[in-house]
């Protein structure tokens, strides 16, 4: 942590050193290893990145690629679930607001959790507590961190219920999770995540379990919630239709790492990573011709206890054997900002010689999408 | 329909040894053990609510409702017996019940909180012996030692109205025997539910919120841990008015249990009768209290 010659995951150099973050959200170097008999799960390994307020970020990947472990180590709750046996392993550092959360107390942790981190979970109906009406869960939430009598709480929480579009929120507010159906139940969670304003939103796959007619309606909701609100938002997905249009900031994980990371624009259509032109190629597009088949990534994801040497990706990239100058497979590949867009903020770690990139891109997977 | 059965003859042992069959005739009239059994039964049914005369042989005696029979052993009716034996065995019940869930749910919760350690491993070792020792074992330690080494609680058991103190002390090896076995189960059973509920998706939501761990703990994953609790609790309980057999027996506590087991020895079908009667009450009763419970606790169960 202290070695400042060494790179980080990002490409950028590891400004540990620096007291001072960089970003409303900024985090550093974030390593999260969970010990098992089996041995030790590299969860995330070397994660960075930054997010300023108002802005989206998405954070792209796989199964098992580091995605929801990371937004649990932002809430500090990345050893939930384990009870007097061997802890989660956190390092790095994730500065919020100008406080540092992995070296803070935990109870001060705890006090910023639901009022200025807050997290919108994948699946509604297990997420609530089956036992306490919506309107309850909501009111505890609102009540923890700010000392108003019940009535005032239960105003507040009927206002957030009304204006994620419950219907009937007095009504609502007494109801059970299950009697709720999933959408309204996902508005329910939302409402229950920005009853504090939090200054920063999480949602670990908001939509996935959700009927896709009723996903659109929720990310739209997010996204008015946030020009209205003006959150930082992180939106945690394997589904890269879901960010298309959400996200400012793409990041792609693979393997616990970042391997590519841009604005959206730049991630979805100019693709520098072999592994992101895998994930849109095996993306369905209506615009696509029908007769065509999705290519899916071949193989399957990595294992996060014996992460393949070097590039983590390398035993599926199609293009391993396109030689590269010299460089071996042992050796990791950085995130390097690509050549001549240091404004445009476009980082890939791939040993590929940029021109041998662009020429793949263009001749191979380009006509195919 | 039992003495068909077992080809035993009741009028035979209510008289005796040497009885002459004109006798024995007589009190098979007089207890109606000659009618159809439909008919023997209508009659015990209708005699717990209205009463019943027992004639023939020459004499008659009236049996007030609630008439659960008359022991032809002892020549007493059943309901005082049972009324008198009662509340012995509630007491051993209760008194136990709330040591038990005490102990054992608190255990459980503190094991699975400390799951892996050392203090983890330590109850559950003790509640593994709690669960295998067989309560006669335990009985006659716990009265080995306390009653005749130390000389503790060595009062017999006397009624609460009577004397609250004497009733507590009489009953408190009782209680603690009874309570150790469950509070076994109960240990194992609340630390296996807290584990999983523990690991569900609110509870991890109620952390995200900001709740304190107690907060997490204590309301949130309690409240969904009690109803598995709840459910054993109701049957245990109803099981244990039908009497604590073995409890009663070794502490010689004058509860059901030892009714039960004197019925059973004597072959006093009409006390056995009462005893079972009031031991499947009380399991209705008591899984009826907890389906009532549930609809309280658990709002998905709730009728609309």
């Amino acid at each position: 942590m202290t070695d400042l010659t060494k790179t980080g995951a990002v490409g950028e150099p590891v400004r540990t050193g620096s007291p001072q973050p960089d970003a409303f959200l900024d985090v550093r170097d974030l390593k999260v290893h969970f010990p098992t008999d089996d041995g030790l799960v590299k969860s995330v390994d070397g994660l960075s990145f930054q997010l300023e307020k108002g802005k989206t970020l998405g954070i792209v990947g796989e199964s098992g690629s580091g995605k929801s472990v990371t937004s649990l180590g932002i809430m500090g709750l990345h050893t939930v679930g384990q009870y007097g046996r061997r802890k989660a392993q956190i390092s790095g550092e994730i500065w919020l607001d100008g406080k540092e959360l992995l070296s803070a107390d935990p109870d001060e942790v705890r006090k910023l959790r639901g009022r200025e981190i807050s997290m919108i979970f994948q699946d509604p109906l297990s997420a609530l507590h089956p036992y306490y009406t919506i309107g309850h869960q909501i009111v505890e939430a609102y009540r923890i961190h700010n000392k108003v009598d019940k009535k005032a709480a239960k105003r507040r929480a009927i206002e957030l219920l009304d204006r994620v579009g419950i219907p009937q929120p007095d009504k609502r507010f007494d109801g059970y999770p299950h009697e709720f159906s999933g959408g309204m139940r996902q508005r329910a969670m939302i409402a229950m995540a920005l009853v504090n304003n939090p200054e920063l939103l999480i949602a670990d796959e908001p939509t996935t379990a959700l009927d896709v007619t009723v996903q659109a309606q929720i990310l739209d909701l997010i996204r008015d919630l946030q020009k209205e609100f003006g959150s930082a938002v992180i939106i945690i997905t394997h589904d890269l239709g879901v960010v298309a249009e959400l996200a400012d900031d793409l990041l792609v994980m693979y393997g616990g790492r970042c391997i590519e990371r841009g604005p959206a624009e730049k991630v979805f259509y100019e693709p520098q990573h072999p592994y992101t032109w895998g994930l849109l190629g095996s993306m369905p597009r209506i615009d696509r011709d029908q007769t065509e088949r999705l290519i899916p990534v071949k193989g399957s994801p990595p294992s996060l206890i014996n992460i393949p040497s070097g590039c983590a990706f390398h035993p599926r990239c199609p293009y391993a054997d396109v030689p590269k100058g010299g460089i071996t497979r042992t050796e990791r590949p950085e995130l390097k900002v690509l050549s001549g867009q240091e404004s445009a903020r476009h980082y890939s770690a791939c040993h590929m010689a940029a021109e041998d990139r662009a020429r793949i891109w263009a001749e191979e997977i380009a006509p195919k999408l | 329909m039992i003495p068909e059965l077992t080809g035993s003859d009741p009028a035979a042992m209510f008289i005796g040894k040497q009885a002459d069959p004109g006798a024995v005739e007589g009190v098979r009239e007089k207890l109606g053990l000659g009618d159809p059994i439909l008919v023997q039964f209508w009659n015990f049914i209708s005699g717990i609510f209205v009463g019943r005369d027992y004639t023939g042989g020459g004499s008659s005696f009236h049996c007030d409702a609630p008439c659960f029979g008359y022991s032809f052993r002892t020549e007493q009716e059943i309901w005082p017996v049972l009324t008198e034996r009662l509340p012995v065995t509630l007491s051993l019940a209760a008194g136990a019940c709330v040591l038990w869930v005490v102990v054992g749910v608190t255990t459980g919760i503190i094991s699975a909180l400390k799951r892996g350690t050392a203090i983890d491993r330590a109850a559950m070792t003790i509640a593994l012996a709690g669960v295998s020792l067989p309560i006669y074992f335990t009985a006659l330690l716990s009265l080995a030692v306390f009653r005749t080494q130390l000389g503790w609680f060595d009062a017999e058991y006397v009624d609460i109205a009577q004397d609250p103190l004497g009733w507590f002390s009489g009953l408190v090896l009782p209680w603690v025997t009874l309570a150790f076995l469950y509070a076994a189960m109960y240990a194992r059973l609340t630390r296996a539910t807290m584990l999983e509920v523990l690991g569900e998706d609110y509870i991890r939501t109620a952390r995200a919120k900001g709740l304190s761990e107690p907060v997490v703990v204590g309301k949130h994953a309690l409240r969904s841990t009690m109803t598995p609790i709840l459910t054993i609790l109701g049957m245990d309980l109803g099981a244990l008015v039908g009497g604590a057999i073995l409890t009663e027996t070794a502490f010689s506590l004058p509860g059901l249990g030892q009714a039960a087991v004197k019925a059973i020895g004597d072959f006093d079908l009409p006390l056995i009768l009462g005893v079972t009667l009031i031991a499947a009450a009380a399991v209705v009763l008591a899984n009826l209290v907890v389906d009532i419970l549930y609809s309280v606790i658990d709002p998905r169960v709730r009728l609309s």
